[in-house]
């Protein structure tokens, strides 16, 4: 078992609650396919991550990589395949790994018409934290919007709003973290800011898409290339994969 | 319990934030009595069109705040969200029926003395049809979020909720006609078949609430 990381000291979390998938994987997936009506978007995904590392998934607009991060969390089903996400079969036993998963996708799932304070409080109270105000607070500090905890959420800039869905991402100390493009609307000095919280450094397990594929393989152990079709051009290490060879995929020349 | 809470808190706050329901249906209601009174050039009412009146303008009203009921859910990522933490998601229900059950007694509070005030002669019939109106608030309520989640999911959503939410509504409106009717009689209130007519009703409201909270895991699942 991983030694607690800071974020899930800082919640108060046992990380002897949140066990990986029974081989040590905390994502399994064979196979995995998704269709929207008719039209295939993922077709024969097979991955497999264990705790505590980092995979990347690249791939040009439309291969599926953000259909594949909201299957990993729970949010969409997959059509054939089987996937096993923190020891939980899914969609069957979804409920099990609900809660241990921090989704930060293209929208920042904060209500507009509540403060920044409220917005994430309701968040921290469906996840049962205990002294949300408090982990609030240390979250919008690490972030710089301690100033802004009573402004409507509506009223904040895009940057603003996406390193709140940072805070709200990683409130709940997840064990799992799925990132759509987390540099979104960030300027470098943001990017820095939220490091902490969602990158390497947070030490939990991550899946992380993104179109900035040398920062992107080089902050990653694995790799996962997705073509325009759908389809799996790569899947393994990190390392094996070169900037180049990724840029080919985008190209469709791989 | 807690989820229950926290969902039912956050509407309440938003709607008293932004009054993007209520003021709309009081409106809409106290427009309606206006047409009706002109409509009908009646300056009283008893009996079966004193409720459907009444009762057509509650339904109308309602269905502005159900067509309503799940905009922040779906547009602002609230399905989501929802989804993403570890709660039993009937809770979500419950907090809708009971948000909406809210609305449309804050609605009644303003209605029933414009009505009263255009249309009745004797409003000693109120205090029991404010009973029924509560039953028919429930049925309002736990039939509406169950459509209104439906048609969150639906791109023809502001035509889908009406047209399957109404025909649901049928039995509804019918036991509440039969309860407000006697009620609303010309010299005053008679309880001739009320309590028949309340038992129905509140069987639709049982019936419906089971359903909804039975199924309503299954209405979230992509």
């Amino acid at each position: 078992m991983p030694a607690p990381t800071a974020v899930q000291r800082a919640a108060g979390v046992d990380p002897a609650s949140v066990p990986a998938g029974e081989s040590g994987a905390a994502i399994e997936a064979r196979a995995l396919r998704r269709d929207f009506g008719d039209e295939p978007v993922l077709r024969d995904v097979s991955l497999t991550l264990e705790a505590g590392a980092t995979l990347v998934v690249l791939g040009p607009n439309g291969a599926g990589k953000s259909t594949l991060l909201r299957m990993l969390a729970t949010l969409l089903r997959p059509t054939a395949g089987e996937l096993r996400v923190l020891g939980a079969e899914l969609p069957r036993r979804a409920w099990r790994a609900r809660g241990r998963i921090g989704y930060l996708g293209h929208d920042p799932l904060l209500y507009r018409d509540l403060t920044l304070s409220e917005a994430l409080t309701f968040h921290a109270r469906l996840h049962t934290l205990e002294d949300p105000g408090a982990r609030i607070a240390e979250l919008l500090d690490a972030v710089g919007l301690a100033r802004r905890r009573g402004q409507l959420v509506r009223t904040l800039s895009a940057g603003q709003l996406q390193r709140a869905a940072v805070c709200r991402c990683v409130l709940h100390a997840p064990s799992l973290l799925l990132l759509d493009e987390p540099g979104a609307h960030l300027d470098p000095a943001a990017v820095e800011t939220v490091e902490p919280l969602i990158g390497r450094a947070a030490g939990v397990t991550r899946v992380v898409v993104t179109h900035d594929f040398e920062g992107g393989l080089a902050a990653a152990d694995r790799a996962l290339a997705l073509r325009a079709n759908g389809t799996v051009a790569y899947e393994g290490d990190a390392a094996g994969l070169s900037p180049g060879d990724a840029r080919s995929i985008y190209t469709g020349r791989a | 319990m807690s989820a229950f809470r926290t969902i039912l808190g956050k509407d309440l706050r938003v709607e008293l934030r932004t009054l993007q329901s209520l003021p709309a249906m009081a409106l809409f209601a106290v427009t309606t009595f206006v047409v009706f009174r002109f409509g009908l050039d009646r300056t009283s009412l008893e009996g079966s069109l004193a409720a459907g009146v009444l009762l057509v303008t509650v339904l109308f009203a309602a269905l502005l705040a159900i067509n309503r009921l799940f905009v922040a859910e779906r547009d602002e990522g609230g399905f989501d969200a929802m989804r993403l933490a570890p709660i039993d998601l009937s809770a979500l229900f419950a907090a809708k029926v009971v948000a909406l059950f809210v609305y449309l007694l804050v609605l009644e509070v303003v209605a029933l003395p414009v009505f009263a005030a255009f249309f009745l002669d004797d409003a000693t019939g109120l205090l029991p049809l404010a009973g029924v109106l509560a039953l028919v608030n429930l049925g309002l309520a736990g039939t509406g979020a169950v459509v209104s989640t439906v048609g969150a999911h639906s791109r023809a959503r502001d035509l889908l909720t009406p047209l399957i939410l109404l025909p649901l509504l049928v039995p509804l409106m019918i036991a509440a006609g039969g309860a407000a009717e006697p009620l609303l009689a010309a010299g005053g209130p008679s309880y001739d078949e009320v309590g028949k007519w309340v038992g129905t009703l509140a069987l639709y409201d049982l019936t419906f609430l089971l359903v909804g909270y039975a199924v309503y895991d299954f209405l979230l699942e992509d």
